[in-house]
């Protein structure tokens, strides 16, 4: 299991969506989210873009206001791990044109539907956008 | 109506919630809506349930329990809508986990929907098992997921893929049966099913052998070329990332290779040519291009060895470590670390750019640039690695400093080619950072000082110059203030002088000047004071000159509020006043530390400590040779003797002890009763010498003192001492009090006497009660220390006789006691005669622990029986 949670932080550092791949309680949710949100936001741009948190890495990155940050285990491969963000910013741009903070906020479910098409247990499962976002799309016209 | 009844929308709860100023707002929305969920969720409310499970998810994303919606999850997923099913399985995921009971009731509703008619939800249900799937499940569930695998949908067959993932995870014994259909996953050209079949294919490597054997015959070749097509492809727009086709799809591909070629020639032989081309041809100037080569080098580094690849990997990572990007420069000194295993020479070659990588401004690229410094260091480039880190300490950042610190006392004690480069660096560690060196680090240093005889003067010397320009550094001043308590003279006198040093002129009260300011400042604490004032207590009596100034400092300290220091300045001032005569005794230098024991401690009770190095590795000093401590007060102190019972488990309070700074209690050693606190003790608590159990003190000491039990001495004399020190309650019974007294005072008129005399022990009153008194009287047998004579006498303090007089008495295990009959069974009434019984008892634990004795005399009265028990702890020490 190479990704264990994939969050995203506005700039407040409140969250707006957190998944994770394994289980941790509530308190230990919060407690993580605030560390780690705590040490990614006090970067500056030129700083590289991985910090060691316990037995995490942390690959984030921003996008405008949102942060996109992805815990993985100590072996994955950071910088593909940086491209996967990427690709799922692309996906939500594609699906809601110009995604937004709020866009996730008010559509919570939607941007859920989307990751678990992306990742499954913590395994990338499709990086096709096509393929990604179709089920969903499929989903829209339904209802 | 109430806005946040449960009839508000979603959307109105996130607008509601965004508008809150406070988390206490917030919380007040939050419970609201929680206490309309659950008021919905227990009239069974329908229409609204999905809206409701997806307010709850919200509210859990924002940290607040929202246990009590799991049941509605399980109700969404069994209803038949695509859309209710849909948030169900999303709710079940975010708030459930494998844990939680309730999962086992969704696993009849998971197997209904993986045999679906529609594929979308069988997809669901497959995300869903793949997320949170349980052991139990994992078993009832595994023949669907290995039918799914051959669907005719490559969507549903990539998500039974990972689906099986867990499931082999959860439950190894099912590997086998995942094999094949994962095997023939390989073959496909959807990108989706591939990259999970590779994925599956690398993760039942990981759990069963077998199948790694059978990948590596079957599929290597299979894989080689995959990923050469993937490779050589042409643009393909859906899965192009900067150029590249599908660089996940690379990735994973990579890492398959790496486990398939790691340890077997043939598989590694198979994949060579493929990676040289991915490693010559893969474009560098984009981040998907650069993943691609960072797995590819990893695959390299890890694969059976073919030296022209290895030579190509780590000139990619030169090229990664010299990029602009810091991503990129971190991932270099990532696998630079891995490199080290393989071919250390060749990371050798960038160690400048290294050591540039450790002064960046990213925490994230020093740190790992440290690690990487750390196993580069080797015997032969320790001066000048050291050196470089040495600089950067002094202008590095505050939140950086303590790693590094630490880092630079491991390299410097693990690599140190002689004892005083060691000093000099770690003299100059703690004048930068001395705040951040850890305890056992200043210790061991602390040990090697005492072990480098040559080289005392030379170090104090160095100490006081730094303190001169660093005194806020807590450590700097402990050791300066150690180093100069012992050894103050050779500082005064530039004994010892080497030719690099410059001679200095220290007086005697610079010295003392030097001390007092750490003893006063406030930022010191407890223990750097609690260490100066020994260091006061050892320079009173190696600078007679300023024994006076000293005498006012320690006497500035008796009113301190904190016990400890006030405590030990009262003790010290009684040394100065009252007992000039043994004072240059008790602050002789400290015996030479012994390195092994030390070293020892260290290693078997802290191995955390030292975690970065590998284990314990031997310091390359030579170990000091203990001489033999001359003055009896060395003997008190000497702790490395073998058969001293280790006064406490931990290894770090060893040292602690021995340089008088252990600031806990007095406790007395578990598994022995409390031993009798005689005069030594007094001599033990001036030392301040922590946990150490009185009876450790050796003979050739204690005889001398306890044997001095004239009853010359005022009890006046040591009034402050009795009245403010903590002294066991034994010692306020007179004649132990009294021989308390003496043995100070007595100590320096005559102690010659005694011991040409051999010990002579004077008579006790062991039981004393209204009705009976019990004397004893020792005597020794030449020859035989252990054993110990005891006459005892009775005496009948009542007017009526006792009769059927009866003595029984019991020791610990440590002593043996033999009982002669008793001379008469009745004793005269009102003293008028007595009875006498002879007592021998060895002790096998002679000059350790003093005898102790629980007895018990019945007689008759009257014809009434009289029980009578008492317990005997005064025994003169040394018995």
């Amino acid at each position: 299991m190479g990704i264990r949670f994939i969050l995203m932080v506005n700039k407040q550092g409140q969250t707006r969506l957190a998944q994770y791949y394994e289980w941790l309680t509530l308190e230990e949710r919060r407690a993580l989210e605030g560390e780690i949100v705590r040490k990614c936001l006090a970067r500056t741009e030129q700083q590289c873009s991985f910090v060691e948190h316990r037995n995490y890495k942390i690959v984030y990155r921003r996008y405008a206001s949102l942060f996109f940050l992805v815990g993985v285990d100590n072996d994955e491969n950071e910088l593909a791990i940086l491209e996967f963000i990427h690709l799922l910013v692309e996906t939500m741009d594609r699906h809601f044109g110009n995604v937004c903070e709020l866009d996730i906020m008010f559509h919570l479910e939607k941007a859920h539907f989307m990751l678990e098409e992306m990742v499954m247990n913590g395994s990338v499962v499709e990086t096709s956008k096509t393929n990604i976002l179709t089920p969903i799309q499929l989903m829209d016209k339904a209802s | 109506m109430n806005p946040f009844s449960s009839g508000t929308r979603l959307r109105d709860m996130i607008r509601a919630i965004r508008a809150c100023k406070t988390a206490a707002e917030e919380r007040a929305v939050v419970r609201k809506e929680c206490a309309a969920i659950r008021a919905a969720i227990n009239e069974n409310d329908q229409d609204y349930r999905h809206r409701n499970l997806a307010k709850l998810m919200f509210i859990q994303m924002l940290g607040y329990p929202t246990h009590f919606g799991q049941m509605e999850c399980l109700k969404l997923i069994a209803s038949a809508g695509f859309p209710e099913k849909r948030i169900g399985y999303l709710g079940l995921m975010l708030l459930l986990d494998e844990r939680q009971e309730v999962l086992m009731l969704v696993t009849n509703s998971l197997k209904q929907d993986l045999n679906h008619s529609n594929q979308y939800i069988v997809g669901l249900a497959l995300c869903a098992l793949g997320n949170i799937c349980s052991a139990e499940m994992a078993r009832d569930l595994a023949p669907e997921v290995e039918r799914l695998l051959q669907f005719r949908d490559p969507n549903i067959r990539k998500k039974a893929a990972l689906c099986s993932i867990r499931i082999i995870k959860k439950v190894p014994d099912l590997a086998e049966n995942f094999i094949n259909p994962a095997a023939s996953l390989l073959k496909e050209k959807h990108h989706g099913v591939l990259i999970t079949g590779v994925q599956l294919c690398t993760d039942l490597c990981k759990v069963s052998s077998e199948a790694l054997e059978y990948f590596r015959k079957k599929c290597t070749d299979g894989l080689v070329k995959t990923l050469r097509d993937i490779a050589n492809s042409p643009y393909a727009p859906e899965y192009d990332i900067a150029g590249i086709t599908d660089p996940f799809l690379h990735i994973r591909l990579l890492k398959l290779l790496r486990i398939l070629g790691q340890g077997d020639a043939d598989a590694s032989d198979c994949m060579n040519d493929i990676l040289a081309q991915v490693a010559t041809k893969t474009e560098s100037n984009k981040n998907a291009g650069n993943a691609i080569l960072y797995e590819c080098v990893e695959t390299i580094m890890s694969i059976e060895d073919n030296g022209g690849l290895r030579v190509l990997a780590i000139n990619i990572l030169g090229r990664f470590l010299s990029n602009r990007d810091n991503n990129i420069r971190y991932v270099a000194l990532n696998m630079l670390m891995k490199a080290m295993m393989v071919d250390a020479q060749a990371v050798q070659r960038h160690r400048a750019t290294i050591l540039e990588c450790v002064k960046d401004s990213d925490a994230s690229i020093q740190k790992r640039a440290l690690e990487l410094v750390y196993l580069l260091v080797n015997e032969n480039n320790v001066k000048p690695l050291t050196k470089e880190l040495i600089e950067y300490l002094e202008v590095s950042d505050q939140e950086f400093k303590g790693d590094l610190t630490a880092k630079i006392c491991s390299l410097v004690e693990k690599f140190s080619p002689e004892k005083i480069w060691y000093i000099d660096q770690m003299l100059k560690v703690l004048s930068e950072a001395g705040n951040f060196v850890k305890d056992e680090v200043w210790h061991a240093l602390i040990v090697v000082i005492s072990n480098a005889t040559d080289l005392h003067g030379y170090t104090v010397r160095a100490l006081y110059r730094a303190l001169q320009t660093s005194t806020e550094q807590e450590t700097l001043v402990r050791v300066a203030v150690w180093c100069i308590g012992e050894y103050g003279d050779m500082l005064v006198n530039n004994v010892g002088m080497l030719d690099i040093e410059d001679p200095i002129t220290v007086t005697e009260s610079d010295a003392v000047d030097a001390i007092e300011v750490a003893i006063k400042r406030h930022s010191s604490d407890l223990t750097t004071k609690a260490m100066a004032l020994i260091a006061l207590l050892k320079l009173s009596s190696r600078f007679p000159s300023c024994s006076e100034r000293i005498r006012d400092i320690i006497v500035q300290n008796k009113g301190n509020l904190v016990l400890e220091l006030q405590q030990r300045s009262i003790e010290f001032n009684c040394i100065l006043q009252k007992h000039q005569n043994i004072r240059s005794a008790l602050v002789e230098r400290m015996p030479v530390l012994d390195e092994a024991t030390f070293s020892g401690r260290r290693a078997g009770s802290l191995p955390s400590a030292v975690s970065t190095s590998s284990t314990g590795a031997p310091r390359n000093l030579p170990n000091g040779i203990a001489k033999p401590a001359a003055a009896p007060i060395a003997d008190l102190l000497d702790l490395s003797s073998d058969d001293v019972p280790a006064p406490s488990s931990s290894g770090g309070d060893f040292l602690q002890d021995l340089l008088g700074v252990d600031l806990s209690p007095a406790s007395a050693p578990s598994g022995t009763s409390q031993p009798p606190k005689a005069g030594t003790d007094v001599l033990l608590d001036l030392l301040s010498l922590g946990t150490l159990p009185p009876a450790q003190s050796s003979s050739s000491t204690s005889d001398i003192l306890s044997s001095s039990q004239d009853n010359k001495a005022p009890l006046a004399n040591l009034n402050g001492l009795t009245s403010l020190s903590s002294l066991s309650p034994n010692a306020t019974s007179p004649a132990s009090a009294a021989s308390m007294m003496d043995l100070l005072d007595g100590f320096g008129p005559s102690p010659q006497k005694h011991e040409e005399n051999g010990p002579a022990f004077p008579s006790l009153v062991a039981y004393e009660s209204s009705s009976l008194r019990m004397t004893f009287n020792f005597s020794k047998q030449p020859g035989n220390p252990q054993t110990t004579l005891i006459q005892a006498t009775f005496t009948n303090l009542s007017p009526n006789v006792y009769n059927d007089f009866l003595f029984q008495a019991a020791v610990p295990k440590f002593l043996q006691l033999h009982l002669d009959p008793a001379s008469s069974n009745t004793l005269p009434a009102s003293g008028n005669g007595s009875i006498s019984q002879n007592l021998k008892v060895t002790n096998s634990q002679h000059g350790k622990k003093s005898l102790v004795m629980r007895i018990r005399i019945a007689y008759k009265m009257n014809n009434k029986d009289v029980l009578e028990e008492g317990q005997i702890s005064n025994f003169p020490r040394d018995l």
